[in-house]
């Protein structure tokens, strides 16, 4: 760290107290714990690179676009709750970077983000590659700074990552013009950051948790319906223990996955607008339902006027402005999922509340019934590969345990779907904003943070060509993802809605001219497999799977109009469900 | 449109924490019909009165995002209770011939000053709330009027009590 540098106006006999800017930003990332970051150069950054080359307490992951670096770094998030990392130049850098920023912000996932900006001076004159990073991500940031001065850049980090991980988390970007990371100051990083202005709330009101446990007790029809809030809370030990113990069916929100083990019978599968049929009757007739860490998001309620229309509600969320937002909640709580959970749990046991059995019963019979419907049936013939085959025989393979993460479409839907996931932390998708282009960079995060992993990265020949760069990154950093490609020739998502609300006239959602996608993967290093035959896929798979130490590209040929089914289309009543 | 509302904001004085809340409002298309904003005795704390409508429900959501502002220290409906609202308004108004007399009786009886003064017009001072503002503008011949300036209302809670 006390290597010379040709820094204007250094008092020399500081050097050995005083850091640059840039050491400062790598010793503080060294003293936040972190291990990985994920990042592409450029003029406003090159002190902080040229710091970061010097140690090797953090590894840094040269991507080849910006968009790429955010979404690793999220995924890394994703996978293991700590705080992800990436690191952008100014201008274009940043620009880059905002889909992924937004992307992370949808999703609450805790991000630091450290961008590049001109000098000081030249701020606001219009500088080759300025742009108003702060103002650009405002409105996509959980918060962000610009630091103009290198005394506040070590508590500016602090802050930073204190503002990402706690309360409702999400990405806080640092802009830093390049002078600053230059300019010399006494480091100290400060233990502890206190902000008047931002305390999130921890333990729920135990009047409130009380009462709720109450309802529980005595509805007739509960249905837990729990989101992506169990699983950044990591509550999903408290929430099975309670759902068990109250034996009330659950389902999920597309970013809920995993948080409650998919075979357990008491899981009715994923709600919303490609929910199963047994979820969204079920949100249409329980008596109560118990929302956790869930946002009633417009995907999940369909037609807000007819949303659970016979239920009272219970809201628990770390975040107030979540609840009452969009339907009005009989009893609020606030406060982290974890914490509420466990106190629930012990107020279960001293006060010896339990299910309401006997009407539970007549409950999961009208649910069994829902379920003998057997929504999600699919016939595999022998010519065509269903999409949903392919899914499921990836389930059967891996164990329902490996890191899948997806892009956006229908083979998201049929991933949440089929792939039936046992663990958190396991199902990796873009679910807020929906960003095509998610799943690789992803899977690059995800594996990085658990290199023993499986990492499974289902997408579409749309989504994929939409960061399909990255395969160079995979081969730089030897990163062993399994890409699964369903290939229906077609925007799938897209061509659904055009088969059902437009009348059939297929606007741009076919694509011609496709790589050959087995080729591409070799050109860049890594091995390419094709399954065109039902009878191909278990093989195809089962080598990917073998390849341990290797990327394997699976372009699998599907049938090219599956639709995803149910699917409730937008603005109508969960319970208007088209079925196959 | 609902009901109208007053809401008083401690914020952090600090660079782009205006436009954050600017910037909120806009996002979520909450209505904002005045909007100011000072420094308070507390140098590193601003106050601002923000004048909106909405219903109840939407007054919920504006009052907890205004929350959820990292920057936001503290967020007060003072509609909710008994609160002192001011408002400054400059008005130039064309002042010629038997109009002088009538605009400065006017003035007198809104309680407001004739503070600068050509031989063609009167530029007068008036506090007070928007409603006795409006009340002016709206007794005044508007052929009268040469310009408006009115700062948007500043608003305090009756009592002993701060926000
Ligand atoms: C960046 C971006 N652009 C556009 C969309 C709109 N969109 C949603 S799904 C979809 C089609 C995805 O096609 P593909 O990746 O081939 O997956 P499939 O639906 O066929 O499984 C599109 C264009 C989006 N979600 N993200």
């Amino acid at each position: 760290m006390n290597a010379p540098h040709q820094n204007e106006g250094v008092i020399p006999d500081a050097l050995a107290t005083e850091l640059t800017g840039a050491e400062i930003v790598v010793r503080a990332l060294r003293d936040e714990g972190v291990e990985v970051i994920f990042g592409y150069p450029g003029g406003a950054v090159l002190y902080i690179y040229d710091e970061l080359d010097k140690q090797d307490a953090i590894q840094h992951i040269l991507v080849r676009h910006e968009q790429a670096a955010v979404h690793a770094a999220d995924a890394y998030a994703r996978a293991t709750g700590k705080v992800g990392v990436a690191l952008v130049t100014s201008g274009p850098g940043a620009t880059n970077a905002v889909t992924g920023i937004a992307t992370a912000y949808m999703d609450s996932i805790p991000l630091v983000v450290i961008s590049g900006q001109v000098p000081v001076a030249l701020i606001g004159n219009d500088a080759f590659q300025e742009v108003d990073t702060v103002g650009i991500t405002r409105p996509c940031t959980k918060h962000n700074f610009l630091v103009r001065d290198v005394r506040e850049l070590a508590q500016t980090i602090k802050k930073a990552f204190y503002l990402a991980a706690s309360g409702r988390p999400g990405p806080v970007l640092i802009d830093i013009p390049k002078d600053v990371t230059a300019k010399r100051c006494p480091y100290e990083y400060p233990e502890k950051v206190l902000l008047r202005s931002y305390k999130p709330t921890i333990r729920g009101h135990s009047g409130q948790l009380r009462k709720a446990l109450g309802l529980m007790a005595e509805a007739e029809r509960p249905l837990f319906y729990t989101g992506g809030g169990v699983i950044l809370a990591n509550a999903s030990v408290p929430l099975t223990r309670l759902v068990r113990h109250f034996g009330a069916p659950i389902t999920q929100t597309l970013m809920g996955l995993g948080g409650y083990p998919a075979n357990d019978p008491q899981f009715l599968g994923m709600l919303g607008m490609h929910g199963t049929f047994e979820a969204n009757m079920a949100v249409q007739h329980c008596d109560l339902l118990i929302a956790l860490g869930a946002r009633f998001d417009d995907r999940v309620t369909g037609n807000l006027a007819h949303f659970a229309p016979h239920a009272k509600i219970i809201h628990v969320d770390v975040d107030p402005a979540s609840i009452s937002k969009n339907v009005k909640v009989d009893v609020p709580v606030v406060g982290d999922l974890g914490s509420v959970l466990e106190e629930m749990l012990d107020w279960v046991q001293e006060s010896g509340l339990h299910g309401n059995g006997p009407a539970l019963e007549r409950w999961w019979q009208q649910i069994e019934e829902w379920r003998s419907r057997d929504c999600l049936h699919y016939e595999q013939g022998e010519s065509i590969i269903k999409p949903q085959y392919v899914i499921q025989k990836l389930h059967e393979l891996t164990g329902g345990d490996a890191i899948v993460t997806s892009d956006v479409g229908q083979h998201q839907m049929w991933a949440a779907q089929f792939y039936g996931f046992a663990k958190p932390r396991r199902w990796i998708n873009s679910g807020g904003l929906g960003t095509m282009g998610f799943g690789l960079p992803a899977a690059m995060g995800a594996q990085l943070a658990e290199p023993s992993a499986t990492v499974v990265c289902i997408t579409g020949e749309g989504s994929i060509q939409m960061n399909i760069q990255e395969l160079s990154t995979c081969q730089q950093y030897k990163l062993p993802i399994k890409v699964l490609c369903l290939n229906n020739g077609y925007l799938g998502m897209v061509r659904q809605w055009q088969e059902f609300f437009y009348e059939e006239r297929y606007a741009s959602s076919y694509m011609d001219a496709l790589p050959d996608f087995v080729k591409l993967a070799e050109a860049y290093g890594h091995v390419g497999l094709r399954a065109e035959k039902p009878s191909e896929v278990e093989p195809v798979l089962k080598e990917a799977l073998r390849l341990k130490d290797r990327l394997v590209f699976m372009d699998f040929l599907v049938d090219r109009t599956e639709n995803v089914y149910p699917m409730v289309p937008a603005g109508a009543a969960l319970s208007d469900m088209i079925l196959v | 449109m609902g009901q109208s509302h007053i809401i008083s904001v401690l914020l952090e004085n600090e660079a782009g924490a205006l436009s954050r809340v600017a910037g909120l409002f806009s996002a979520r298309g909450y209505n904002i019909e005045a909007m100011t904003v000072a420094p308070t005795h507390e140098p590193s704390v601003s106050r601002m009165t923000i004048l909106t409508h909405g219903s109840a429900e939407i007054m919920e959501q504006v009052l907890k995002q205004l929350n959820k502002l990292v920057e936001v220290i503290r967020v007060q409906d003072l509609s909710d209770g008994p609160h002192i609202e001011r408002e400054l308004m400059l008005i130039k108004v064309h002042a010629v011939g038997s109009d002088r007399e009538e605009v400065k009786r006017l003035a007198d009886i809104f309680r407001g000053r004739i503070i600068d003064v050509t031989d063609r017009s009167y530029t007068i001072e008036l506090t007070g709330t928007g409603e006795k503002l409006n009340a002016f503008l709206h007794a005044l011949d508007p052929g009268m009027v040469i310009e408006v300036v009115r700062s948007g209302a500043s608003a305090i809670s009756r009592g002993a009590k701060s926000i």
